[in-house]
């Protein structure tokens, strides 16, 4: 199928499921599912960097920071609507992704992997000692009561996050299918041989790094509008980096099927948990999740379907 | 800027370093000498924290001899994580996107066992020598120089039992088959194999170790600050800035590195405040990754 | 005497206290047969990896085609038309025999080319180039599932898969039985026909004598005889380095 049809029937499905949540007359799924659907935004993001080219980022939480405090920088500044938002949040994460990726690409997976740790961290460092956007302290973003069309307005950040995830999961199937693909994929088999084949490794890793920032920058664009007052403590939070490898690397991180999978099994499995389990028991379960897939399906959930299917062909 | 200080923040930052190597050493055998990215490592320093907080909150014994005791638990730990790792990872070639996953999800399941076991208020031990200072320990605060006598105890044990730990591994690195092995199976698997020996059973013995040292590690470090799960996170990359700041492979050059770190840390919180404190090592670690990923003697 | 199209003068590598290249000289003169011998730890791989970009030499100079390729990353010098195959074959696992072979014609064949190339156009040559090797029968199958010299055939498959102007083809023939070697300096020759200027470096001296038409010898570094295969062969120095052992 190519790109055009696959787009529309996708923005199709998305139509469907927001009237389908409008009809249940309650806020809360609106709620719960703007949670799954940004989780499928990060997962999708992380796979490009992640699963195409073989690069780990550990530092998820640090580009949806990135995005949720552009959100809060126009806020004082200049406010702005949030689909204007969601760009500024892609650029500014973008060009994030390509400075660390400039710093570190040259260097072998690992140091790149510790490399994003690092900036995780001084990038929160930063932050905190940022007064404008509030630093420690916090800085409210006001949620306004309603909005034209939508009416309430979680209603409409659900819609936006939903656009966001239709865009997201678009992108990645082209690339899967372009050159752009195969030369990620290359990348991740084995990069000496793809340099000898003509592949501009660097580039192309600078390209997966910048996008994969981009994304996970506009999941977090609208986020200070969802949760009204933002904390560096609650968005460089391991939960987003956990959650991104996580839901990847179950799902399956060989094409785009993978991370929404992870990120619709996992992520409605953990907002059932936290009401009924304390939120520590769902890292918990998260992270034994991610181990035990690792070492026994590394190909993630859509790999043993995959290998159950071809057994059982002749 | 005064030049008290000054010399204040210096020595502290190098009792800091000394410690710091402590730390940092599990690191240079395990991602150093054998190339597997351990960044568990700080979750399980934090477990031989709570180890150590334990056995003194329970049986009043001495943190230090609590690591100890704690030696040969961490030792299997390892040799079964590595067995695990190798099995999975390192035999089938998919050490890289799967390997580090993996270690990553053993830090978060380290770190989420234990808020769920001792919750997520400080914890810190006893012991006589803690809250003193040296020339008040020793009873001799009129024959030592002043700077000297005021050394804090908290620090200055953790660091000296550090400086043994780190000099008993470097003798056994230079001076014992198995050391020398352990050295030798970065290099040239083939040569060690011509020697009889088996490479996994090297580096089995060596990521164990590199975890033993964790549990000392950690009882040094409950002696210096109070500790609670979440801490792990800051050490992932202290310990990574000093091993590629001291350059892979080069146990000397982590000594060198942690001292480095140390002092720049602590010359930055004492004249910049303890907020900036966590972008030093991370900062570090960036620019030499940038600019000079060999490190200082790497190899 | 025409321009060489490679030409190394004075390279020099040093791993640490190791001198693993002292003052190459050498140079390949357009749609010749090259082979390059030496043994073990001679610095033959060293050699292709410098020429090729994966490693920076310290001293000396490479020139290939008119260039000058100092500084250039192993992708760009790919795209200059200098290709090499892998000693230990290194095929992208996750995609089919005739993936593989795609990814060059895609990067390497169509960036020099600039214009748009058609899809069809390269499902074609890559076609050509299955049947060129004789895999044709397996360009839906995973490296995984190839033979030793199904994998080499491949390794080379790719490699011409760039349309190069100079092969460096290192060891392509090591672990192969008798005719599986022949089928491979076939295919080394007819690549030469097709105005492809070959370097093998290999083991085999009975492929290497049939192939070259100059032989180099390397010793610990460095060069140590240059010119006809069976003046070489009876070089007493290199009797003594190389064939003697």
């Amino acid at each position: 199928m190519r790109s055009l049809p696959f787009i529309a029937i996708l923005a199709a499905v998305g139509v469907v499921v927001f009237f389908a949540a409008h009809q249940l007359h309650n806020d809360y799924v609106f709620f719960a599912g703007y949670t799954v659907l940004q989780y499928v935004v990060l997962a999708t993001a992380w796979n490009i960097l992640g699963g195409y080219t073989g690069y780990v980022n550990f530092g998820s939480a640090a580009f949806f920071a990135v995005g949720a405090y552009t959100t809060v920088f126009f806020h004082k500044v200049y406010p702005l609507p949030i689909p204007l938002l969601v760009v500024a949040a892609a650029a500014v994460a973008g060009l994030v992704g390509l400075g660390m990726g400039y710093l570190t690409l040259r260097l072998r997976g690992a140091f790149f992997a510790i490399a994003t740790l690092a900036l995780a961290v001084v990038l929160q460092t930063l932050i905190v000692n940022w007064d404008l956007v509030g630093g420690s302290r916090g800085a409210y973003v006001v949620r306004p009561a309603s909005i034209p069309v939508f009416g309430s307005y979680i209603q409409y950040l659900f819609a936006i996050m939903l656009a966001l995830a239709v865009v997201a999961l678009a992108t990645v199937r082209a690339i899967e299918r372009s050159a752009l693909g195969y030369g990620f994929a290359t990348i991740r088999d084995d990069e000496l041989a793809a340099e000898a084949s003509g592949v501009p490794t660097l580039k192309l890793k600078l390209l997966a790094t910048a996008l994969s920032g981009a994304f996970m920058g506009m999941a977090g664009a609208p986020f200070p509008y969802y949760i009204g007052f933002l904390q560096p403590s609650s968005v460089f939070a391991l939960d987003y980096t956990v959650n991104s490898i996580a839901m990847p690397m179950i799902g399956g991180t060989s094409s785009w099927v993978g991370p929404l999978v992870g990120a619709l099994l996992l992520g409605s499995l953990q907002q059932i948990a936290t009401v009924t389990i304390s939120s520590a028991v769902n890292l918990l379960l998260v992270g034994l999740l991610l181990v035990t897939f690792v070492i026994v399906a590394p190909n993630g959930l859509i790999g043993l379907v995959r290998s159950a299917v071809a057994r059982k062909k002749p | 800027m005064s030049l008290d200080l000054f010399v204040g923040a210096l020595i502290a930052g190098l009792l800091l370093g000394g410690f710091y190597a402590a730390v940092t050493v599990g690191i240079s055998i395990s991602f150093g000498i054998l190339d597997i990215v351990n960044i568990a490592h700080p979750a399980f320093v934090i477990l031989g924290s709570y180890i150590a907080y334990v056995l003194n909150a329970r049986f009043g014994l001495d943190p230090i001899l609590a690591g100890i005791i704690a030696l040969p638990a961490f030792y299997a730990l390892g040799a079964a994580i590595y067995q695990v790792y190798y099995v999975s990872f390192e035999k089938r070639g998919k050490e890289a996107l799967s390997g580090l996953a993996f270690f990553f999800g053993l830090l978060f399941i380290t770190e989420v066992l234990l808020i769920l076991a001792f919750g997520v208020d400080y914890r810190y031990v006893q012991a006589p020598y803690i809250d003193r200072s040296l020339g008040g320990f020793l009873n001799a605060g009129a024959l030592l120089p002043a700077f000297v006598a005021d050394l804090p105890m908290r620090m200055l044990v953790p660091c000296v039992m550090s400086l043994l730990m780190f000099g008993a591994l470097l003798v056994f690195m230079r001076r014992t088959f198995t050391g020398r092995a352990i050295m030798a199976v970065a290099q040239d698997q083939l040569a060690l194999r011509l020697m009889a020996a088996s490479p996994v059973r090297i580096k089995r013995i060596a990521f164990a170790i590199s975890i033993a040292t964790a549990a000392l590690a950690g009882a040094f470090l409950i002696i210096i600050q109070p500790v609670e799960p979440s801490v792990g996170r800051e050490y992932i990359g202290r310990v990574f800035a000093i091993c590629v700041l001291g350059g892979l492979g080069s146990l000397t050059g982590t000594l060198v590195g942690a001292m480095l770190l140390g002092v720049a840390e602590s010359l930055t919180a004492t004249f910049y405040g303890p907020s900036w404190a966590p972008a030093v090592s991370f900062g570090l670690l960036l620019l030499t990754l940038a600019f000079r990923p060999a490190g200082l003697m790497g190899r | 005497m025409t321009a060489p199209i490679l030409e190394v003068s004075g390279l020099g590598k040093r791993f640490g206290g190791f001198t693993a290249l002292d003052g190459i000289d050498l140079a390949v003169a357009p749609g010749e047969r090259v082979g390059l011998i030496g043994p073990n730890g001679s610095g033959k791989s060293t050699l292709v990896n410098c020429i090729c970009g994966t490693l920076t030499n310290e001293s000396g100079r490479v020139h290939f085609d008119g260039h000058d390729l100092a500084g250039l990353m192993t992708h760009e010098r790919t795209r200059l038309g200098l290709a090499r195959s892998f000693q230990l074959p290194r095929p992208f696992v996750s995609m089919t025999v005739a993936d593989n072979i795609r990814v060059p014609l895609m990067y390497a064949d169509r960036a020099r080319r600039g214009a748009h190339v058609a899809e069809g156009e390269i499902a074609d040559h890559c076609g050509e180039l299955l049947r060129l090797v004789g895999l044709a029968d397996r360009a839906r199958h995973y490296p995984r599932d190839l033979t030793q010299v199904d994998m080499r055939k491949l390794e080379l498959a790719r490699a011409m898969a760039v349309e190069p102007k100079l092969l460096i083809a290192d060891e392509a023939m090591a672990g192969l039985s008798g005719s599986e070697v022949n089928d491979i300096v076939n295919l080394l020759i007819t690549l030469n026909e097709r105005g492809v200027t070959v370097v093998l470096i290999e083991h085999i001296m009975s492929a290497v004598m049939r192939f070259s038409q100059r032989l180099v010898v390397l010793v610990t570094g460095r060069k140590i005889a240059d010119g006809r295969p069976d003046d070489v062969i009876r070089d007493p120095e290199v009797e003594r380095a190389y064939l003697g052992q």
